[in-house]
């Protein structure tokens, strides 16, 4: 494979490989879960996974957040959209998310007003330049958005600008990473942290995971090295018998996190009593919704919506690809019925989803390893 | 979406709104830097996520950050696709 080659090429990369080789504990199987969906994408990406020692597998997990999105807020979002005089906005990917009565496509391509932006800003600023319309801003994401959709409604408030509401389907790490952690259908040994939602929410929220679990933690950045590091780091831990949350990613998170980011969090939004996830159904104090001060802003509170809970596709399983139970390549509908341009469930839309990673790299079969390992 | 995207202020557009012009893997859009610790400067590095600079980064972190996003293809093309497409109409506005 391509990429493989060139990354072998790198002398890091190799020097990493061979120390992981012999930092492996001597006849024991590993299984580490990769929580982000970035990570999964540079592991396929670059390989990453093929440099791996013999008896270390990397498993998926569910820091994708498109692809945690269940089938009946995607119906929401549809009936949001479908809405008179309003501008439904969304980021590109979720566009194409299927619901039980299509896509957010396939409202467009019935009348409705659904438009792709990059920001959170780019809606709010859609509303300033659309006064008699009403916006929409289709709110997901972990802790890494959270925040901008945070700063966005500050700024509405502030403003006055009353055609804007928010959508919020925004979610925290921690809650569905102690449920795959409580899940009897997986052992995992440890797990890569996401880089990216830890700047913002520090590396202490993983502690549980090692004082409650006694699994290692490392969290990670987004390059080959990166993560290739945190493998070792995860194994040396393994090896020594320690469990601890340790740091890779120290250029960018650090142990509080972004105090700016938590407090605009805190500002407007509160945690759900319950929120559902797809493939992990309904988690406690999972997702976050807008607070009562904003109320006014508030898609949910304005707009009547069906709330109502979908079952996923039959022939889907995104939701065990979600919880590292299923390989991407294992599923029936894999690259047949559902491929990146026809997508049957999330993991094939996102980026991020572990399904389009493999698909997009040519790992529509399983590979040497998976073969050894079957 | 993820993807926290490595970017150098290049103006400082509005300091109290916290608005500035970023340059984006060749892009120049605006991003806010309502999360940033104290005021952005001219020529800083900023990892940039949905329009937000998230945390300062280095230059030479951010240099190599950028080779390795390339090197990812799709991800970034994505993203960077994104990001122009809505450099137009945010920088008509918030200015």
């Amino acid at each position: 494979m391509k990429y493989v080659d060139e990354f072998r090429s790198g002398e890091l990369a190799r020097a990493l490989a061979s120390e992981l080789e012999q930092a492996m504990p001597p006849g024991r199987e590993l299984a580490i879960m990769e929580v982000c969906g970035g990570h999964t994408h540079a592991i396929y990406k670059h390989g990453i996974d093929e440099l791996l020692p013999r008896g270390l597998e990397l498993v998926h997990g569910p820091g994708c957040p498109v692809c945690v999105i269940p089938v009946g807020r995607v119906d929401d979002a549809v009936s949001l959209a479908l809405e008179p005089n309003v501008i439904f906005t969304t980021f590109g990917d979720m566009m194409r998310v299927p619901g039980s009565k299509g896509s957010l496509l396939d409202a467009r391509s019935r009348g409705a007003d659904v438009r792709m932006v990059y920001s959170p800003l780019d809606a709010l600023e859609l509303a300033r330049a659309n006064p008699e319309r009403e916006l929409i801003f289709f709110a997901i994401g972990f802790e890494t958005t959270a925040p901008s959709t945070a700063v966005t409604l500050l700024q509405a408030r502030d403003e006055a600008i009353s055609n804007f509401s928010v959508f919020c389907n925004h979610v925290t790490i921690g809650p569905p990473l102690r449920a795959i952690l409580d899940a009897p259908e997986l052992r995992l040994d440890g797990l890569i942290a996401p880089g990216h939602v830890s700047a913002v929410i520090g590396s202490r929220p993983y502690e549980f995971i090692a004082s409650e679990y006694g699994r290692p933690v490392v969290v990670a950045g987004f390059e080959p090295l990166d993560i290739l590091q945190s493998v070792l780091m995860l194994v040396r831990q393994l090896a020594a018998g320690r469990a601890e949350v340790e740091n890779q990613y120290t250029r960018v998170v650090r142990e509080n996190g972004n105090p700016r980011a938590l407090e605009a969090i805190e500002q407007t939004m509160e945690l759900r009593d319950s929120f559902e996830w797809r493939g992990l159904g309904s988690i406690p104090r999972s997702g976050l919704r807008l607070r009562d001060e904003f109320a006014g802003w508030d898609a949910e509170r304005r707009y009547k919506v069906p709330g109502l809970s979908v079952p996923d596709h039959k022939a889907c399983q995104c939701g065990q690809v979600l919880r590292g139970l299923v390989k991407p390549w294992e599923c029936k509908v894999f690259g047949t019925a559902c491929t990146p341009e026809r997508p049957i469930g999330t993991c094939m839309v996102s980026a991020e989803g572990a399904c389009a990673a493999y698909y997009n790299y040519g790992r529509n079969r399983p590979t040497r390893r998976d073969k050894i390992q079957a | 979406m993820c993807l926290g995207i490595p970017a150098q202020i290049v103006e400082i557009l509005d300091p109290e709104a916290k608005t500035a012009k970023a340059d984006i893997g060749g892009v120049r859009r605006i991003v806010s830097c309502a999360l940033l610790e104290g005021e952005a400067q001219l020529g800083e590095w900023v990892l940039v996520h949905v329009g937000f600079a998230l945390d300062r980064i280095d230059e030479e972190q951010a240099n190599e950050t950028l080779q390795l996003l390339s090197d990812m293809g799709e991800a970034y093309e994505r993203e960077l696709a994104g990001i122009r497409a809505s450099a137009g109409e945010s920088s008509k506005g918030a200015a």
